[in-house]
């Protein structure tokens, strides 16, 4: 293709080894100098295009395949075997029948979903206060070794792999939990899993926190050092308010990623159905579950099926996290109400 | 300078370098208090990089070296001052209206604020007294509560000018405080400037020589760093001293 549509530019070629952009000047000016055939407009044009639309359009279908795939599969609980929409979400009878088509048993996720709360929302409690602590450091205390040490570090942290992270929560957190506190079922925990997802989503909070507080302008700062500020002053009263929205993204970037994790936390968490009693019992969660019995249960059965429910309510939290960050992001600091 | 002019701030011999280049090359001059001393020269000649010495807002940059004194009241702003202590007395209004984020009333207190006033009675008052001094109450009395982004860039400036005051400082900064501006909103801030020199000791830096002459009463010619000519605004500009100020004031170079 690149060599037919430099065939028309013969007389920029002929003119010898030119820029690339003065190439592109002189074959445009041809454009009225010679005729071109529909099929050059049309490579010139719409061929891009249209490779760009279709392969925008099957993400698009392919999300809203994966969608409708799991509201099909997610609703049959409630639809072909007549469970109700607050038993699954509100009972802890976990019972289901594991058969093609017996019915009958309780479907009652509230263990799971209690687990995957809790465990995120410990662990966004325990990181958040670091994770800003360390972009404020990284952009304003100390931008220089931040943006050369400090951040590369941060970002390696976002590639290891979450088993490593489990199999280190697995032979140093749980046996320390079990040293320390000696609870009676071993050190497999909630405050396990909290502290391991914690690790987990600290570099996604950090990074987004640090790029939304280098975006905050500089005559921000000028103006309130000019008014006699000192610098932690200018930090907490002025830079931390204007980049809000995106310290709130990274926030909820990171409560999604502990949300859809699986292997890590299913590694630590002890994978025991009951509501945890303190922070020091094992319980188990929405991911763990699906992740531990989703390739036993029969293929459309009771049990089966309510796996694919909890899938569907995980996915519809993503949507929900999603949506928050476009309704943050969409008031920005330069669109104050007003 | 009319003969009992009191001297604000006092520069003695001060020179800067960024780095390896000098900037400023030996500035010597007094500030009168309740004047407007406006400092003209083409773009690089060290205007605004002064303009920022007086109230230390070049210690935020790296590699500044500056010797040479500055004395605010005949104390040594360097030396003897804190920087954060010397900015709340001597405020700065920027080349682009600078308003916080926030809603027009905290932009105003946000200098009370930071000074530990919390009573809101009081943030109040100042924030109106504020407002009536840099002649915009009225526009905005209305509407407190609203975004300051939402103004446009004369109101914005003249918001800053009120933010400014609202930290009652003895001396105001003003770098190119029009450049962004239209005529009219530029006629509104000179006007304002010529109200506040009652109260406030005011130094501007213009690019533009009719405003030196309409709003200033000494004038202060820099170029390369070298503070060239200074005095009475009347006289410099109808009677210039140095050649080289008379070739810039008469446009024929910078």
């Amino acid at each position: 293709m690149e060599s037919t549509i430099l065939n028309f530019g013969t007389q920029a070629d002929a003119a010898g080894h030119r820029p690339a952009a003065l190439k592109r000047e002189d074959s445009m000016s041809n454009v009225h100098a010679s005729k071109k055939t529909k099929g050059y407009y049309f490579r010139k044009e719409y061929l891009g295009r249209g490779i760009a639309t279709g392969c925008g359009l099957f993400i698009v279908v392919l999300t809203l395949a994966i969608g409708v795939f799991l509201l099909v599969r997610g609703t049959g609980t409630f639809t072909r075997f007549h469970h109700s929409i607050l038993e699954f979400l509100f009972s802890s009878d976990w019972s289901p029948v594991d058969t093609a088509t017996g019915s009958g048993g309780g479907v009652g996720a509230a263990v799971f979903i209690a687990g995957s709360l809790l465990t995120c929302g410990l662990a966004l409690l325990m990181i958040t206060p670091f994770s800003i602590g360390a972009a404020i450091f990284m952009t304003e205390i100390a931008p220089k070794s931040g943006e050369k040490i400090f951040r590369p570090a941060v970002e390696i942290f976002v590639g290891i792999p979450s088993v490593v992270y489990g199999w280190i929560g697995l032979t140093v957190l749980v046996p320390w939990i079990k040293n320390v506190f000696h609870p009676k079922m071993g050190g497999y925990s909630v405050l396990a899993a909290s502290i391991v997802l914690a690790v987990m989503i600290f570099p996604t909070i950090t990074t987004v926190a640090a790029d939304a507080i280098r975006s905050t302008p500089d005559a921000f700062r000028k103006a309130g050092y000019g008014l006699g500020s000192t610098r932690w002053q200018v930090i907490y009263r002025i830079v931390l308010p204007a980049s809000r929205s995106g310290i709130m993204t990274g926030i909820i970037l990171g409560l999604a990623r502990a949300f859809g994790e699986a292997l890590a936390v299913a590694m630590v968490i002890g994978k025991t159905r009951a509501f945890p009693k303190n922070l020091l019992s094992p319980t188990n969660n929405l991911t763990a579950e699906i992740a531990a019995d989703m390739g036993n249960t029969a293929s459309g059965g009771e049990a089966n099926m309510a796996l694919w429910t909890m899938a569907l309510l995980l996915f519809l939290i993503s949507m929900l996290f999603i949506f928050l960050i476009h309704l943050i992001s969409g008031k920005g600091i330069l669109q104050v109400e007003n | 300078m009319s003969e009992q002019a009191k001297t604000k701030i006092s520069v003695q011999d001060l020179h800067l370098y960024y780095g390896q280049f000098h900037a400023l090359k030996g500035i010597t001059m007094e500030i009168p208090e309740h004047e407007i001393t406006a400092l003209i020269g083409p773009s690089g000649c060290g205007k605004s990089t002064f303009l920022k010495t007086l109230n230390r807002m070049n210690d935020l940059e790296p590699n500044v070296r500056i010797e040479g004194s500055v004395r605010l009241d005949g104390a040594d702003i360097y030396q003897d001052m804190d920087a954060i202590e010397l900015r709340k007395r001597v405020g700065m209004v920027f080349q682009q209206p600078n308003p916080f984020p926030k809603s027009i009333f905290e932009n105003v207190v946000y200098g009370p604020r930071i000074n530990g006033i919390r009573n809101k009675a009081e943030l109040e008052e100042i924030c109106e007294r504020s407002l009536r001094q840099a002649a915009i109450w009225d526009e905005l009395k209305d509407r407190l509560g609203k975004s300051a982004l939402g103004l446009s860039g004369g109101q914005q400036q003249r918001l800053c000018i009120a933010r400014t005051l609202a930290v009652e400082p003895d001396v105001i900064l003003m770098d190119e405080p029009t450049s962004a501006l239209d005529p009219i909103s530029t006629g509104k801030i000179e006007e304002l400037a010529m109200q506040l020199k009652k109260d406030y000791t005011i130094v501007i830096v213009t690019h533009n020589m009719q405003q030196a002459t309409r709003v200033s009463d000494r004038t202060a010619f820099f170029l390369l760093g070298d503070l060239v000519e200074y005095g009475d605004t009347q006289e410099l500009f109808s009677n210039p001293k140095d050649e080289r100020t008379e070739r810039y004031i008469t446009g024929r170079f910078g």
